[in-house]
């Protein structure tokens, strides 16, 4: 045996005060759970003991069930009242899994009944994981009076299972609007992490696209509930009390649908899309893409062969050229660029320059910039520069301007940033300047770029969106609006609230004049004798506008060489915007036909019949 | 570190020799063996009337109490040296396990916790709740009480690093409880009370930047518990129909299986998170506090086994262990009557299934093993 020396004796001391340390804890520990119990306990005696007669008769009266009454969602009109989307009843089978003892056997016994596919089981699978075991979860949309009547007939072998009447949502012409309306789908998670989970209980659809989801707070409305009675086995006995759920409101939109149908038959089959809008209230009176799609599948549930089809399809129906789809500008750039000249005295409105069909630039230069024309347009001043759509004059007044005053111009109208309509997914356009050549590309900015950007080529991308709402800001001399697509919202009770377009910015120049120049010189564009556009002269209003036809870039590596599509595929874009009448303008329009070639030959006929039908339509 | 231990572990002379009956042979320890079998009795009453009297349900959880009991012996088996010694091993497999989760578990409602290992699943969280306070009590056992701060901050580490992972699940409910359960070997190993104070009154004060990075539905549950008649049909439908099922059993209760709320369907989960109302209901405040009684029973035995135990390590870490379940029918209890939001905890040893059943009956299976290999030592 070791004497005990220091350090044990130490050990030993240390060891008695770490036992007492933890004991004096682990009894002040038991000492705070008994405490905490007893709170317990307190808690208890309230409600067995104090509350016990309250709650006795709450349990009583527990046959009374709160069920959700969803409200009805806003219905959607054109300018002229013509029902976009509405609400058509329909039968739906619903199952309370809570209530069913063996799911799969009631859904091989259902199936015998009802057409029931793979992916309803799946997407009903999908909702059985995540919604709770005493919620009600549909697992066939839209059933036919047959299937209604086969299944009430076989109700008593089924508990748990329903059929509920409800409301779908429909879309009346289809296609037609499918890029403005968008559509309504079944909540999604992601749905779910950005509304108010409470205000959608009963709720199966919310929008997914277009105004059905921007406008979402408007069209839903809000849920009511109903307490029922309900016997033991869980029927309805009778209603006893109900807040009534608040409708959505309706929402009258600014387009007008025939004008919109005007459209797509102009654009006659061809990929496109063309917006017009009132000038002065901002009032968007088309948005149209082509081609497009029926909405209505996506309602109750698109099947996964037929959404794949839409996606890979070459033509792109989902998506909306006019508000994401981006295009070099091409000449219809010029007015603007033209007025830049002006604005900021780098020409004045005699001073010309001779082109020869060929602009050799003062800076070194590996090539020289070619004119469409090929011998050239001879002494050319602004109005005969934007009538025949010289390049030369714009490469020389482009290079007087440089690329950051350009810019900041455009900017001005719109350019290179979204316009602000109330859709979803808006694309953005690029005005390039040094600036953004450096962040985005990380490289300086050569002067050939500010050469091709005065042709509105290059980095220089445009949605028919932000043509349209340019063409608006010139027609209306400065007055740069927010594009608006509703123009009444409409409660429930009848009221209506008048919406109106918020001004951007209006744009002063210094000599006002310089508007008017333009502005006469596109209309010469469409009345002058050597005009791109004058085939579509009319002589009853002078229409002002500006072809364009802008190159398109050589095929993607991956795509098939097919000789029909490629040649089609190489063919330039053909643009157009356009305004009238030119003294008092009353619409805007501006269109792309992709790959359609010659701005003034494809483009401008088709803006011709949509100006010509809206004219027409106000009885002038 | 290790040869401080060494002497510290030496036997305690006061302690008087235990009965060395056949339970002790076996590692068994009567007291609380006799608390759990009493309470998996109540869970198989309760639940028979929860399940609207489904023999398949009996024995599933018959089995799976079973099992729990097996696991609970087997490691009362092994002596609490050898816990000791895995603890760091034990304690970096769950580390490794949760980013492992993160990068590459399985979704299930809204939240990443599972990993898929083919034949079953595993939750790498229930690991933790074991390995944490056993790293925490193995790192502060290699110092003297009470720890200084610098062995503070780092056990503070060890138990902050793998609740962070967890609460990135999310899973918030048991990164509390993991955080409890390290945050309880800090208390026992008898860190300065100004310390607690003051880390709860920081708790208090961070209280709106916990609010803003709380997920949403963590937001609406906190809001359903300080309103729970704003969404009748949501959250806060468990909350009144657990209520009205409590307080209608009164002081006897409705009687054995002549509970209505659970029979008619109004109270939702009423076999899993919600049976305690069924007990409410059907034993009124007599059955509650009889199983109150049994609950704070198995807590007692489990301190007296925490404070009875002959090294600092053993003790933080069953004090610990037995502090954590006590949590955990606290807070069911609470939040069953509206005391708490509602949090997603099972009642320990009653509710229906829970992969925390396991876990529970390890832990105490850990008590047993420290009741049951201490030294028979006179001085």
């Amino acid at each position: 045996m070791k004497r005990p020396n220091g350090a044990d004796r130490n050990a030993a001391i240390h060891d008695y005060r770490d036992t007492r340390i933890f004991t004096v804890r682990a009894i002040s520990g038991l000492i705070i759970v008994f405490l905490l119990t007893l709170i317990l306990v307190a808690r208890l005696i309230y409600l067995q003991v104090l509350s016990h007669e309250h709650y006795s008769t709450l349990s009583q009266k527990n046959r009374v069930t709160i069920y959700p009454v969803p409200p009805i969602r806003g219905l959607i009109y054109d300018r002229n009242g013509v029902v976009l989307a509405e609400n058509i009843p329909t039968f739906h089978l619903e199952l309370v899994p809570e209530r069913i003892h063996d799911m799969e056997a009631t859904i091989q016994q259902l199936r015998r009944l009802i057409a029931i596919d793979e992916e309803d089981v799946t997407r009903f699978r999908h909702d059985l994981e995540r919604k709770r075991s005493f919620d009600s979860i549909p697992l066939r949309f839209r059933l036919n009076d047959e299937e209604v009547a086969r299944f009430a007939v076989n109700r008593h072998r089924f508990p748990g299972v329903e059929i509920k009447a409800g409301l779908t949502r429909h879309y009346p012409l289809g296609p037609l609007m499918a890029h403005v309306v968008g559509y309504v789908g079944r909540i999604s998670e992601a749905d779910l992490k950005r509304i108010d989970a409470a205000n959608y209980r009963g709720t199966t659809h919310i929008g997914k696209t277009g105004i059905e989801r921007s406008y979402e707070s408007f069209l839903h409305g809000k849920v009511g509930y109903q307490q029922v009675e309900t016997d033991v086995l869980g029927r309805q006995l009778r209603i006893l009390d109900q807040t009534p759920p608040l409708s959505g409101q309706n929402l009258h939109l600014t387009i007008d649908a025939h004008l919109q149908q005007v459209a797509v038959d102009a654009l006659g089959g061809e990929n496109g899309a063309l917006v017009a809008m009132d000038p002065k209230s901002g009032e968007i009176l088309a948005l149209v893409s082509t081609p497009s799609f029926d909405p209505n599948p996506f309602v109750s549930g698109i099947s996964a062969t037929e959404y794949q089809a839409l996606r890979a399809s070459l033509d792109r129906p989902l998506f909306n050229r006019a508000i994401r789809g981006q295009y070099p500008p091409g000449s219809t750039i010029k007015p603007f660029i033209g007025l830049a000249g002006l604005e900021l005295g780098k020409i004045d409105k005699d001073s010309t320059i001779f082109c020869r069909g060929i602009y050799f630039p003062e800076f070194r230069s590996q090539r020289p910039y070619r004119d469409w024309k090929r011998h050239g347009h001879g002494h050319t001043d602004l109005e005969k520069s934007i009538v025949e759509s010289c390049d030369v004059y714009y490469y020389e007044l482009a290079y007087r301007l440089g690329i950051d005053r350009i810019s900041s111009f455009l900017a001005r109208f719109g350019f290179g940033a979204p316009t602000g309509i109330r859709l979803p997914g808006e694309g953005r356009g690029i005005l390039p300047s040094r600036e953004w050549k450096r962040r985005n590309r990380r490289q300086p900015w050569y002067p050939g770029e500010t050469l091709i950007t005065g042709i509105g080529q290059g980095y220089m991308l445009a949605t028919p969106l932000q043509l349209a709402v340019a063409t608006a800001t010139l027609a209306t001399e400065g007055v740069h609006l927010q594009p608006l697509l509703v123009r009444t919202l409409e409660s429930p009770d009848g009221s209506r609230t008048a919406q109106h377009a918020k001004v951007i910015n209006r744009i002063s120049i210094i000599d006002p004049y310089n508007w008017s120049t333009v502005k006469h010189a596109m209309t010469q564009v469409v009345h002058g004798p050597h005009g791109t556009a004058r085939r579509i002269a009319q002589v009853e209003y002078r229409i002002a506008g500006k072809t364009g036809t802008s190159q398109v870039f050589g095929l993607k590596k991956d795509e098939e060489y097919d000789a029909e599509k490629l040649a089609k595929k190489l063919r330039d874009h053909a643009l157009f915007i356009a305004f009238a009448p030119e003294e008092k303008p009353r619409i805007a329009v501006a269109v792309i036909v992709e790959n359609g070639g010659s701005g003034g030959a494809v483009a401008a006929p088709v803006a011709g019949k949509v100006i010509d039908a809206f004219m027409r339509s106000k009885g002038e | 570190m290790q040869s401080g231990y060494s002497s510290r572990s030496a036997p305690r002379g006061d302690t008087a020799p235990p009965a060395r009956g056949l339970a002790v042979r076996l590692h068994l320890d009567l007291p609380l063996l006799v608390g759990l079998l009493f309470l998996s009795g109540i869970s198989l009453v309760v639940l028979y009337s929860a399940g609207e009297q489904s023999p398949d349900l009996i024995i599933r959880q018959a089995t799976r109490l079973g099992i729990g009991f097996a696991v609970a012996f087997a490691i009362a088996q092994i002596p609490p040296r050898s816990f000791q010694y895995w603890a760091p091993w034990l304690y970096a497999l769950g580390l490794a396990l949760l980013i492992a989760v993160l990068l590459l578990g399985e979704v299930g409602k809204g939240a990443q916790r599972w990993l898929n290992f083919g034949l079953f699943r595993f939750q790498p969280s229930e690991l933790m709740k074991i390995a944490v306070p056993m790293m925490a009590a193995q790192y502060l056992a290699g110092f003297h009480l009470p720890p200084r701060p610098r062995a503070i901050a780092v056990a503070s580490l060890i138990i902050l690093a793998p609740v962070l992972l967890i609460v990135k699940q999310p899973d918030l409910g048991t990164a509390l409880l993991i955080a409890g359960a390290g945050g309880f070997v800090l208390l026992l190993s008898g860190i300065p009370k100004r310390l607690i104070f003051s880390v709860l009154a920081l708790l208090a004060l961070a209280m709106p930047a916990i609010w803003y990075l709380m997920h949403d539905y963590q937001r609406r549950r906190v809001l359903t518990f300080l309103n729970p008649e704003a969404d009748p049909l949501g959250a806060g439908y468990h909350i009144i129909q657990s209520k009205i099922a409590i307080g209608s059993g009164g002081w006897f209760g409705k009687g054995w299986l002549n509970g209505t709320q659970a029979y008619l369907d109004f109270l939702p989960e009423s076999s899993t998170d919600f049976i305690f109302a069924v007990l409410g209901e059907e034993f009124g405040l007599t059955g509650i506090l009889v199983l109150l009684a049994g609950y704070l029973f198995v807590v007692s035995r489990g301190m007296i086994i925490a404070i009875r135990a002959q090294d600092c390590f053993s003790r933080l870490l069953a004090g610990s262990l037995t502090l954590t379940f006590f949590i955990y029918f606290f807070v069911n209890i609470g939040m069953v009557t509206g005391l708490l939001p509602v949090v997603g905890l099972p009642l320990p040893l009653i509710s229906y299934g829970g992969s925390s059943l396991v876990t529970m009956m390890a832990a105490f299976g850990i008590l047993m093993s420290i009741q049951t290999h201490r030294k028979l030592v006179a001085s």
